[in-house]
């Protein structure tokens, strides 16, 4: 409890003494930079399969002839949207993107990178950890979607190249009942993990206590709490608005 | 001036800081001496801001720096520059880049040519011309004291903190770094509070020295004082040293 009050209060440290408004879109692009861009090549590579994957253990379990074929791409679709590309995607983030900031975080703590800024009279919560949670809400939402579409692409291209399925097939069964919000819901996914990913990874990072070892272990912590956080939030996401 | 008053501090159950004061004059080198783990750097981050003591006051010139309003603090961090242990330079920014970053953060006045040229001013006060470019990886353990030094003088402060200015540097390089400060203190009429506890600083440039004690001041006084100080903690501590026992087999 202690530390969830702790959590809130360096929240709540992100928003108060802010500075200068005009120094903080920089700091947002230069972390979208390192958050987002440098995370698509995982991301392409991660949903890519994952569709893939789907696809053919989908068409693998349809042995019922009554079950049309189109089917294997509507299950694509919704496994990908709902949950594979929001939240595998965003798992993965959190090992990459997690790990990244509670290390660089940590260290700068250890260094007395963060006491320098403090001594200056800025407030190095705002200026260090409230850059890092936006760039990860503006850039998570991107790379969802992209996830998405290629889970759809590589589901198309596993079931082309294997047979399971043919191309006007997969595609009448990804457009067949299609629902929109299934991709707000995707959306809304991707900016809740990314809250919690970023805002976690940074709490452990920034209260990180001794050397080396501790930035390493700061950044597993942030990982693992991250991960857990965005399994739960994603049960509590889908009871509650779908 | 700055004004130290009953400051103690607890750790858990181990008592740090028990009840110190001390009276710091402008444009002065004072040293906080001891030996490791007495609570100097804790005493130098309880007077800094950055570590709040339980009991006790830290007076800039009278005003009360926990008693202000974050305003006010942030006024008061203004007029500080601190040298940290291990330098504290930003790893991923360039030499001029972590000497302009008070400049970038704090002074909204300035221009950018304005901003170059006291960056370099600066540069080339503690020796470093043509280092701008340099990342902190590049350089020597002197050279990131000198930009350390650099980045804290950058914003004209009142007040200068240096927390070991000498750890991790050679004798010759740690006496360069001292007579640095001390010509800095009496160039910009800073008040400068040195941690240390290296005998050349306290008496190559210790104007006026506290001794600390387990967290006690145990004396306090001048450099030249120190000798007749009729304290034994700090005669063992001044002459724990080989060379420092043999001046004294000679006094």
């Amino acid at each position: 409890m202690e530390a969830l009050g702790r959590f809130f209060i360096f929240l709540s440290q992100t928003l108060s003494r802010r500075e200068r408004l005009s120094i903080y879109p920089v700091l947002i692009l230069e972390e979208m930079l390192q958050i987002g861009f440098n995370s698509f090549k995982l991301v392409a590579i991660v949903s890519s399969f994952i569709g893939a994957v789907t696809c053919v253990q989908t068409a693998f379990n349809l042995v019922s002839p009554l079950v049309p074929s189109y089917i294997i791409g509507t299950i694509v679709r919704d496994m990908t949207l709902l949950e594979l590309a929001p939240t595998i995607t965003c798992i993965v983030l959190s090992g990459k993107v997690g790990s990244n900031i509670a290390g660089q975080l940590g260290t700068m703590r250890i260094t007395e990178q963060i006491d320098a800024l403090e001594v200056m009279g800025i407030n190095s919560v705002s200026y260090l950890v409230f850059p890092k949670i936006m760039a990860s809400l503006l850039m998570f939402p991107v790379l969802v979607i992209f996830a998405g579409f290629l889970s759809l692409m590589g589901g198309y291209l596993a079931g082309i190249f294997t047979g399971v399925i043919t191309e006007s097939e997969y595609v009448y069964g990804i457009r067949y009942t299609f629902n929109e919000f299934n991709i707000t819901f995707a959306i809304i996914k991707a900016i809740v993990f990314a809250f919690l990913i970023s805002s976690i990874s940074a709490f452990q990072g920034f209260y990180t206590r001794g050397g080396a070892l501790e930035v390493g272990i700061a950044s597993t912590q942030a990982v693992t709490k991250s991960c857990i956080a965005v399994l739960i939030a994603d049960y509590l996401l889908a009871q509650m608005l779908l | 001036m700055i004004e130290v008053k009953n400051i103690s501090k607890r750790f858990g159950d181990k008592q740090i800081l028990t009840d110190v004061s001390a009276k710091f004059e402008p444009s002065n080198n004072s040293l906080i001496i001891g030996t490791s783990g007495t609570g100097k750097s804790v005493l130098l981050k309880c007077i800094v801001g950055l570590i709040k003591p339980e009991e006790g006051q830290v007076l800039f010139d009278g005003r009360d720096f926990y008693k202000a309003s974050e305003r006010e603090k942030k006024d008061i961090r203004r007029e500080i520059g601190m040298l940290f242990q291990g330098s504290a330079l930003f790893d991923s920014k360039t030499v001029e880049e972590n000497v302009r970053f008070p400049l970038d953060l704090l002074d909204e006045n300035m221009s950018e040519s304005e901003k170059l040229d006291r960056v370099n001013f600066c540069l080339h006060r503690v020796a470093l011309d043509n280092s701008n470019k340099k990342m902190p990886s590049e350089l020597s353990g002197g050279m990131k004291k000198r930009v350390g030094i650099a980045r804290a003088i950058v914003l004209n402060p009142k007040y200068l903190f240096c927390d070991e200015p000498n750890s991790g540097l050679d004798p010759q390089t740690s006496i360069k770094i001292d007579e640095l400060i001390s010509e800095i203190t009496d160039e910009f009429k800073i008040t400068t509070i040195v941690v240390s506890h290296d005998m050349n600083s306290v008496f190559g440039i210790g104007e006026y020295v506290v001794f600390l004690h387990e967290g006690k001041k145990l004396w306090e006084g001048t450099a030249g004082q120190i000798m007749d100080a009729d304290v034994s903690e700090l005669h063992d501590f001044i002459f724990a040293g080989k060379l420092m026992r043999q001046v004294r087999l000679t006094m």
